[in-house]
């Protein structure tokens, strides 16, 4: 029988995000859920596939970064298999990852951040976006763009493809890295160094211009999570899962990816599709916490490049450890690109990095895996269970914005809290919350707004839920 | 000495041997006829209607791989109505199952994608059936995917004539018709399988496959049947 799926226009294709806040009996805010895309509906059509066809199939979430689920997807898969990827594999796997991070946070940063904060938040919106910065700073948007074909080129180069390769495989990669294309990647490097270097000198210089910005921003304190070394220094690809409390102080860490679910629940909201990570010791919602390059400079001692740690300190100094305002998510951006390019050169350089040796082959020898990585939004995890002929039975994804749904339902039930009177939403409402959910760079934001804002629809529900009040834009 | 015929392709006169279809006539003669059924080695079903051509004084379409060649005859192999012909039977089998390249072990490596391209067919006109059909994953190194079968039975014959297993088959009619491992057992369970791969060399899509390969991976060694084929002077 035919079924069909309805997909109401919350979606992002359609570019809205829906926000919907609910009043309690009193007439009072009692919580409002910004709606997110879904990705449930990949878990549920992926049953009964091959576990290996996971990596692509799920690439296809996010047209932004295809690379974090092909990466994630890939552990899963090397989990199920039980193998050990060849060293080769796994540099060669981290070295497209930094490629994906340096393009990722270039689009973020120059196309979407950089309008509202070079020409004002306040400046007309029918200019503020990528080309109104061509106009205005014309060698700044060069920069970005070029910057964010670096990424783009350098994923090429090794992948095959720009934008859903399909070189990632399950035990490895499927081919080596060519010498010149080594040499080519590494004779770029220097320009793409210097760009972050130069963007990150001019964005310490305006920095200053936003403290009100900076300080009304949502900066609740909550939990940081993120990857981890041994040593405690950022890894993108691979490491212990690890969690801080506002404060700064160690909560937990695990090294085994299968063990997330000891440590992350997943609480199903009313009225909202996503479902709300929470951190498990503290129960739900207390346990909120937040994923992404803020959390990650929270959580990790070092980043582990000369460059980019020495910017960290100084990040520390001006935003305080650990950093707690969302503003400093474009600052946290710049200083991982320059850790992604350091990064990269490092990996290049390895002696390993045209080995030959790139992919280990296996079947099924564990029906259940599970891949944690960093994607440039936060934390990405993939869990599959399969049946021994190596069908997948079971999978769950939880994304960098997944994670972030409390944290960024909470943001937005402050803003609401101030600015619904009665059965009224008051006007500043949706550009205050506009801010709140652009600084998380979700998903929906990235792929929606790339060019001015992002479409939002407020909806005021009453107890009974009938729709008191609605404002868009 | 075989008797040799003679009959005009595309308004070129062809001498061949009599006994040949019109689809062997037209290789002969260097034309190319698309077929997915079609292969050589393996004796013609005339199951995908993709290797129509038009006869002289015949008002309907005929199949060319299983229409022997006559004498006198006088064949169109391209035309404007051919093409409208195979275009739509591609587009109805992409409609029919679900065939996701972009995800597909055979992407850049499938016949049926590599045909539709030559005709062209940039959007399918036909509502896709949307039906769910199952993966068979039961095989130590092998994967059915009902989703991307279109039914050929190269498989079929493969197994039955060159291998002897005759492993595969076909079970229902028309559009509900499903290829079946033995009398509807998994693959894994079979017990007449010997495990030689040779239906997943010949398979046209992605739907029988290695196990393991990623998407993309799977480069299929058909022409390697029919040579052993030749080498063993079975049908050509
Ligand atoms: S079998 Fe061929 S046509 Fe079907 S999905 Fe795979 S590549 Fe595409
Ligand atoms: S499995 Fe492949 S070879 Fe067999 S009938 Fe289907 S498409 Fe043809």
């Amino acid at each position: 029988m035919a079924q069909n799926i309805i997909i109401p226009h919350v979606s992002r294709i359609e570019g809205h995000a829906k926000i919907a806040i609910h009043l309690n009996d009193a007439g009072e805010v009692d919580s409002a859920q910004l709606h997110v895309t879904q990705v449930r509906g990949f878990e549920k059509f992926t049953e009964g596939r091959p576990y290996y066809e996971m990596p692509s199939i799920t690439a296809r979430i996010c047209g932004i970064c295809p690379v974090s689920h092909l990466l994630a997807s890939s552990k899963a898969c090397d989990a199920i298999m039980a193998v050990r990827i060849p060293p080769a594999a796994k540099l060669l796997r981290e070295l497209l990852h930094c490629a994906q991070f340096v393009q990722s946070h270039a689009l973020s940063f120059f196309h979407l951040s950089a309008p509202d904060l070079l020409l004002g938040m306040d400046s007309d919106p029918a200019e503020r976006n990528i080309l109104g910065v061509l106009e205005q700073h014309p060698e700044l948007a060069r920069d970005g763009i070029a910057l964010r074909k670096f990424g783009q080129l350098a994923i090429e180069r090794l992948a095959g493809e720009r934008v859903h390769p399909a070189w990632v495989v399950p035990g490895g990669v499927h081919a080596p890295l060519r010498s010149d294309l080594r040499d080519a990647i590494l004779g770029e490097l220097p320009i793409a160094r210097s760009i972050v270097r130069r963007t990150l000198q001019m964005f310490k210089g305006v920095l200053d211009g936003f403290k009100a910005e900076i300080d009304s921003f949502d900066n609740e304190p909550t939990a940081y999570a993120g990857l981890v070394t041994r040593e405690n220094s950022m890894h993108w690809y691979d490491g212990a899962v690890a969690f801080i409390d506002e404060n700064g102080a160690p909560l937990a860490r695990f090294e085994d990816p299968g063990e997330y679910s000891n440590y992350i629940g997943e609480a199903a909201v009313p009225f909202s599709y996503l479902k709300a990570p929470y951190f498990i010791p503290r129960g739900y919602p207390a346990g909120i916490y937040r994923v992404g390059p803020l959390a990650r400079l929270n959580v990790a001692e070092t980043c582990g490049t000369p460059l980019a740690d020495a910017e960290l300190a100084e990040y520390r100094q001006r935003a305080g450890h650990p950093a707690q305002s969302a503003f400093y998510f474009h600052y946290a951006r710049l200083i991982e690109a320059l850790r992604g390019v350091e990064r990269m050169e490092m990996l290049l350089q390895h002696p390993d990095i045209l080995s030959t040796h790139i992919r280990a082959r296996a079947q099924v020898n564990c029906l259940e895996g599970t891949g944690i990585i960093e994607a440039p939004r936060g934390l990405l995890i993939h869990h599959y269970q399969v049946n021994e002929a190596g069908a997948i039975v079971k999978a769950n994804l939880i994304v960098a914005t997944g994670h972030n749904n409390l944290a960024m339902n909470h943001a937005v039930e402050q803003v609401a809290k101030r600015f619904v009177k009665g059965a009224k939403i008051e006007e500043g409402m949706l550009n205050r919350v506009s801010a709140v959910v652009r600084a998380f760079d979700p998903c929906l934001s990235c792929s929606t707004h790339a060019l001015g804002q992002p479409a939002l629809q407020i909806d005021l529900l009453s107890p009974q839920g009938e729709l008191l009040d609605r404002v868009a834009n | 000495m075989p008797n040799m015929i003679s009959l005009r392709i595309d308004g070129e006169l062809v001498r061949v041997e009599e006994g040949h279809t019109i689809f062997q006539a037209a290789e002969a003669a260097g034309k190319q006829i698309p077929g997915l059924c079609q292969m050589k080695g393996l004796s013609p079903v005339g199951a995908c209607r993709l290797c129509v051509v038009e006869l002289a004084g015949v008002n309907r379409l005929l199949p060319s791989c299983t229409t022997p060649a006559q004498e006198g005859m006088s064949v169109t192999t391209q035309s404007a109505r051919i093409k409208s012909y195979r275009r739509m039977i591609v587009e109805l089998l992409l409609a029919e199952r679900n065939h996701i390249c972009a995800v597909c072990v055979s992407n850049n490596h499938c016949e049926l994608q590599a045909l539709a391209m030559k005709l062209g067919v940039t959007h399918v006109r036909y509502t896709y059936a949307y039906r769910s059909f199952p993966v068979d994953t039961s095989h130590p190194r092998f994967v059915l995917d009902h989703n991307r079968c279109i039914v050929c039975t190269r498989c079929v014959r493969v197994c039955a004539e060159m291998e002897g297993a005759h492993v595969w088959d076909v079970m229902g009619r028309g559009v509900g018709s499903r290829l079946v491992c033995e009398l509807n057992r998994s693959w894994g369970q079979a017990s007449s399988c010997t495990g030689c791969g040779k239906c997943v060399q010949v398979c046209p899509t992605g739907a029988l496959a290695e196990k393991g390969c990623a998407v993309e991976e799977m480069i299929k060694r058909g022409q390697s049947i029919s040579r052993l084929a030749e080498t063993r002077g079975g049908v050509l």
